[in-house]
């Protein structure tokens, strides 16, 4: 939904149609009940900060993916003469680094490993983290502890330290960057994950599979994963930005991605001396990452929104 | 109540050991060899052999880490490998520096995330509101070390009203606090997007409770309303703070590295980049410890606060 609108108009209101699993005003007869993920994609069709944040984000992911075809020049072939061109320079429309490279070509390129070292490690701490955290959550008792403890004492850094702290030991480089955000991640996904799976198990209907002879494995694939997922993929979706945020953050420290490639992290690193110079080409990379981490917010919050998922 | 206060002091111990056996693997599973980083290019195996001995490096991990930690206890964080000096002292120094900025961003972080979440409630779905939502959402996505960079070009390059650089030893405070003002500004942005987010979230919360309602329908106004949702919403406020501060605490060293402020995040660059173990060690480790403990102390005033939670 849109910025600051939590709790506004939603289908019911608007239609005065409902309803899905969770709402106690009895249907009339002559209302069609909508479906879960039908009302949620009512919702979302209609949000359009939500939209428009989706529309952008295809826009950056489509031109990191094509970058190879739109990008005008190598985004690691400079030229001495060509150093710190101003935006809108002949032949560079954005501009020139300082080695002298053409910055849209390197913003091109670089939104591929940004977006990588974003995503990445999201997507690891989604997987990983969920099994565990559903694990620790269903089956709880000393498992359910222990995976738990552990998970506590990763809670005793601040974020950023030890993503920086392990990339530190570990050493600069792209794989060494993703193992150090996923570590970073995964214990607040299982945290999320086990408190829905608590939450989700002491409800009744799951008694009532029990009771009717399910096995462990058909209650966690029918009737549990189906209600913890929601919650964790909205939660994982929040983490996105603060990823990327901290994967271009440790190659702006020389710990993530390797020159020459381009990163926009690292580019923001390489042309910070040149602010004296330039002070507007600089900027673009931190920009890049600006606008793409915030889509990533606004789409979270609508989804949010639309999911009806408290945070 | 107090059974639970005693339970959570126990469970800080496990945390703090299992941290310091993190801190330790982390430099222990850290490839290369951290004396052969440092010694010279033509010392012998022999020298190589006896620099080992001296720092304990030739004996199991599980007896290295126990000495280390015993050390530890003592306060003894060794000695850095690149400048010889005992790591406790470098440690204290950048940690005031960083704590100071820490603090200075957190504070604003606070006055403004509380007073905008509340505007922003109070005000839900209007003008304000869509400002206030607008400002945290800027916040809580900003690359803040490039808000750093862009306040550098603003106000240092262009301007040139403030200092873009150092902590201004020597200088007076006046001086002081010119340097201080662009890096704060910058580490309290997350912080303040994440507290006028979550104000907001916990005051609508309460607004939208019957009990509110109620107080309306009593003919209380506004203001008397205000401090009914204000008390409410404290406990979650406060556990957010905290977690804030602990976030302006490790997030300083991207801060750091942009305006050169001699903290922590400097001396863990200058570390890593030098691979002077001992350090790294250090810095993180008593990072870790306050950070535990800054938690703990959250944990604690929040039950005295809410003495329901002690209950869950």
């Amino acid at each position: 939904m849109a910025i600051g609108a939590v709790g506004g108009v939603g289908p019911e209101e608007a239609t005065g149609r409902l309803a899905h699993a969770g709402d106690s005003r009895p249907p009339g007869p002559e209302i069609v009940p909508m479906s879960y993920w039908r009302t949620v994609r009512w919702r979302l069709a209609r949000d359009r900060t939500t939209l428009l944040a989706a529309g952008v984000l295809v826009l950056i992911v489509l031109s990191a993916v094509l970058a190879p075809w739109l990008a005008p020049y190598d985004p690691t072939a400079g030229s001495i003469r060509l150093r710190l061109a101003p935006v809108g320079a002949p032949g560079h429309v954005l501009g020139t680094d300082e080695q002298g490279r053409d910055m849209l070509s390197r913003l091109l390129w670089g939104g591929r490993m940004t977006l990588v070292a974003g995503l990445t490690p999201v997507v690891v701490a989604l997987v990983v983290g969920a099994a565990l955290g559903v694990l620790a959550g269903y089956v709880g008792g000393l498992t359910g502890t222990l995976v738990m403890r552990t998970m506590d004492i990763f809670y005793a850094f601040p974020a950023v330290l030890l993503a920086i702290a392990i990339s530190g030991a570990l050493g600069p480089g792209l794989p060494n960057t993703l193992i150090s955000l996923s570590i970073v991640f995964i214990p607040r996904v299982v945290r999320v994950a086990e408190s829905a799976t608590v939450q989700v198990k002491g409800l009744e209907y799951i008694a009532a599979a029990r009771a009717s002879g399910s096995g462990v494995g058909p209650i966690v694939r029918h009737h549990l994963l189906a209600n913890v997922l929601g919650p964790i993929l909205v939660f994982a979706s929040t983490q996105v930005s603060l990823s990327m945020i901290l994967a271009a953050g440790l190659s702006f420290l020389g710990l993530g991605v390797t020159p020459p490639a381009a990163e926009w992290g690292l580019m923001l690193n390489t042309l910070r001396q040149s602010i004296y110079v330039n002070a507007i080409v600089p900027a673009l990379p931190g920009l890049a990452i600006f606008v793409t981490s915030m889509a990533f917010n606004l789409l979270s919050d609508g989804l949010r929104d639309a999911m009806e998922i408290r945070a | 109540m107090w059974t639970y206060v005693g339970r959570r002091l126990l469970l800080a111990i496990p945390t703090l050991l299992g941290a310091s056996i993190i801190v330790f693997a982390m430099v222990h599973l850290a490839p290369g060899d951290p004396i052969a980083a440092v010694m010279p290019a033509e010392s012998s195996q022999a020298e190589i052999e006896a620099t080992k001995r001296a720092y304990g490096f030739d004996k199991p991990l599980p007896v290295q880490y126990l000495v280390w930690l015993g050390r530890v206890a003592h306060g003894d964080l060794g000695r850095s490998i690149a400048t010889r000096r005992p790591v406790i002292l470098d440690v204290r120094d950048a940690f005031t520096n960083s704590l100071v900025l820490a603090l200075s961003s957190s504070l604003v972080a606070f006055v403004g995330g509380v007073g905008l979440g509340l505007i922003a409630a109070f005000r839900q779905g209007r003008l304000l509101d869509k400002v206030a939502s607008l400002v945290a959402i800027i916040g809580v996505s900003v690359p803040y070390y490039w808000a750093g960079i862009i306040l550098i070009i603003i106000f240092s390059v262009q301007l040139n009203w403030l200092p873009a650089m150092g902590a201004a030893d020597g200088g007076g405070p006046i001086e002081y606090l010119r340097h201080m003002v662009l890096p704060t500004v910058a580490l309290s942005l997350i912080p303040l997007g994440v507290i006028t987010r979550v104000v907001r979230s916990a005051a609508l919360d309460i607004l939208n409770q019957e009990f509110v309602l109620a107080l309306r329908a009593k003919g209380l106004v506004g203001g008397r309303v205000f401090t009914h949702v204000v008390k409410n919403a404290a406990p979650q406020i406060f556990t957010v703070l905290g977690l804030q501060f602990g976030f302006a605490l490790g997030g300083s060293v991207l801060v750091e590295s942009v305006f050169s402020w001699p903290g922590t995040g400097y001396l863990l660059n200058l570390a890593i980049f030098q691979r002077d173990l001992p350090v790294l060690q250090g810095v993180i480790l008593v990072l870790a410890t306050f950070f535990v403990l800054l938690n703990l102390v959250v944990d604690l005033v929040q039950t005295l606060v809410d003495p329901r939670i002690a209950r869950h």
